[in-house]
């Protein structure tokens, strides 16, 4: 994907997201007897979002340079967010040391190939140390 | 005389050097701050004599002011928001292979901001402490403007991009409940959401999430950053120092003048104090990619800040952040009376806390150093077991500060944009720069035009806030004069 293209609907959703603010502040009190109000401050940076996103895009359409983005290898990123996004829904249910536990040998296993056992023991070890420092030495409550 | 004579008191050594190395082992950890652990020791203190108490606590408080710069250094996870400009440089030396030498010099610009810190206490606490107090709404807008106008100083290619992510950091600044007219904002219905989006949130997803998964995309990454070799990598050189001699004034004035202020904390002097940095230096273009001034001026900024706060807070009994808020409310359970009679009425203890602060330093000094090589050694970490780690450190960080599910939901997401930000090129720090800074500048200014009734002109008209209004309108042109210069010298040339 071209920088230029990145660039254009990046923009856009900025745009949105400046409009989006500028409709929310209006109906909020811009200013009221005390001063202003809680619309007051949102309604400008909103109007400036709004205005620097048609800039970008405004520059992403006139001068769209030839730079690109590489996206080799996002799939890979994205695949460790999905774990980290699954691995979270499930702390309520698993708590945090099933949790940590399953992430870390996903990571270890399917993203760097690692063999099972080593997965297995890297899941374990990690596991075992956050419980020793965190619940056991400081006293801090984990997810 | 009498300070050191208290403080060197085998008892009070003693509870400094606990107090010291706690602080450094709350430093290191991400979301166990010093205020949770302050907090956590005050019913102990109640059997310590109160010299030695105080004498700890505040051991705890600067103690982590130095640990705090080396997760940041070392996996690009700020401890806490003041260690967020020790990120920008500090984890690039990390990947150049100069983890040893950004630590090194992490704790030298510590010692030397945190000595600056404790000789501004002895020479100048009752004036400075007064001074503070001229400070109203409108001065305090304009400083948050001169804040948020290093944003020019910290933009990568594009300023257009880095104004839209200190905006976008401005509206996550504002979501929750406005305290003025309790009204709720861009809250989506959550109750999560009314309490507004705790920064180390956002901090370690834009910055930790964010960089993990972005080192994610290459497969056969067997090291995760490159360890330092030779005596050269693992501490400061004589070049380093000498580069960074300006840095550690900067950091040590720039850190104390803004600690003094009851409010500004030390996350605002690190940004001002790397922007000024950045500002004056030679080599501008080199900053974000690992120069080693831009880790000493930070973390002298965030050291000296902790000798600043102590001035409003035992001379006015104002606190001016949630650690100096703890601790003075440790001293009124002691059956002190913080304010303008305190250091008349307990010169012992008041001067005992000074020279402790200045010893404290110097055995972090030597505590830290030593440890320097020692911490390097992280490095060496395969990456396939240093990123789940980092991730369970960020998830634990964030939950054990909030005890939010959410906030973890939080996380994932903010780590997933801090991830999108670097693929379309957007600067972090301005968005985090935004949301530090966006509460306490809408705060002023609402209160500023209270107080002029709706008048704009009461910003410029007060000669401090005036002067600062000017300061960050210069700042923000300058890329506009630099773009003035180069089409002139273009048109000479032709």
């Amino acid at each position: 994907m071209r920088a230029a293209k990145a660039d254009f609907w990046s923009g856009l959703a900025l745009g949105g997201l400046g409009g989006f603010i500028i409709v929310q502040a209006s109906r909020w009190e811009y200013l009221g007897a005390d001063g202003p109000g809680p619309g007051f401050f949102p309604l400008w940076y909103g109007i400036a979002m709004a205005a620097l996103s048609l800039a970008l895009v405004f520059f992403s359409v006139t001068k769209p340079g030839s730079e690109r983005i590489n996206w080799d290898g996002a799939g890979r990123a994205f695949t460790t967010w999905l774990a980290l996004a699954v691995s979270v829904a499930l702390l309520k249910v698993l708590g945090f040391l099933v949790c940590f536990a399953a992430l870390t040998f996903f990571i270890v296993a399917v993203m760097y190939r690692r063999p099972l056992w080593v997965a297995a023991a890297v899941a374990i070890g990690a596991t075992a140390a956050f419980y020793l420092v965190f619940p056991f030495a400081l006293g801090v409550k984990l997810p | 005389m009498q300070g050191f004579a208290v403080a060197l008191q085998p008892m009070n050594l003693l509870w400094c050097f606990v107090g010291v190395v706690l602080g450094t082992v709350v430093g290191v950890m991400p979301g166990l701050g010093p205020p949770a652990t302050i907090a956590m020791l005050l019913p102990l203190t109640f059997l310590m004599n109160p010299a030695s108490a105080i004498i700890m606590l505040a051991g705890i408080y600067y103690g982590a002011k130095y640990g705090g710069s080396t997760t940041s250094i070392l996996l690009n996870v700020p401890g806490e928001s003041a260690s967020v400009a020790t990120c920008f440089d500090g984890y690039q030396m990390a990947r150049n292979g100069r983890a040893g030498a950004a630590l090194g010099i992490a704790a030298i610009a510590s010692f030397i901001a945190g000595t600056v810190g404790v000789i501004g206490i002895m020479l100048v606490a009752p004036p400075l402490a007064r001074m503070a107090l001229a400070f109203s709404s409108p001065e305090y807008f304009a400083l948050m403007a001169l804040g948020l106008a290093m944003v020019v100083l910290l933009a990568g290619r594009s300023m257009v991009k880095a104004l839209l992510a200190t905006l976008v950091g401005l509206w996550l600044a504002g979501i929750g409940t406005d305290l003025f007219s309790q009204t709720s904002r861009f809250t989506f219905g959550r109750m999560e959401l009314l309490s507004g989006i705790d920064f180390v949130v956002v901090a370690i997803g834009v910055f930790a999430i964010g960089e993990v998964l972005a080192n994610m995309e290459g497969r056969e990454a067997a090291k995760a950053l490159p360890v330092p070799k030779g005596w050269r990598n693992l501490l400061p050189t004589l070049q380093d120092l000498k580069d960074s001699r300006f840095a550690f004034l900067n950091g040590s004035v720039v850190g104390f003048l803004i600690g003094v202020l009851p409010g500004a904390g030390s996350t605002i002097a690190s940004f001002i104090s790397y922007g000024l940095e950045k500002a004056v230096s030679r080599r501008p273009e080199q900053f974000g990619k690992g120069v080693v001034e831009g880790v000493a001026a930070p973390e002298g900024a965030n050291n000296a800040e902790t000798g600043g706060a102590l001035i409003p807070m035992l001379t006015l009994g104002i606190p001016g952040s949630s650690t100096t808020a703890v601790l003075l409310a440790a001293l009124v359970l002691w059956g002190f009376k913080p304010g303008p009679l305190f250091i008349p009425e307990n010169p012992a203890l008041f001067w005992g806390l000074v020279a402790s602060m200045y010893i404290g330093n110097l055995m972090l000094l030597v505590l830290n150093m030593p440890l320097v090589p020692l911490f390097a050694q992280v490095l060496r970490t395969p990456a396939y077991i240093l990123y789940p780690v980092i991730l369970g450190i960020a998830m634990v960080g964030v939950y054990s500060t909030s005890g939010s599910l959410f906030d973890v939901w939080l996380l994932a997401g903010f780590g997933l944009l801090g991830y999108l930000m670097r693929k379309l090129d957007y600067p972090s720090a301005p968005l985090i720069l935004g949301l530090v800074l966006g509460g306490a500048m809408e705060r002023a200014l609402r209160q500023s035009l209270m107080m002029s009734d709706g008048h704009v002109s009461i910003l410029v008209s007060r000669p401090v806030s005036a002067v600062m209004l000017s300061l960050a309108l210069l700042i923000l042109l300058m890329p506009v004069f630099g773009k003035i210069n180069r089409w002139r010298l273009q048109a000479l040339e032709k």
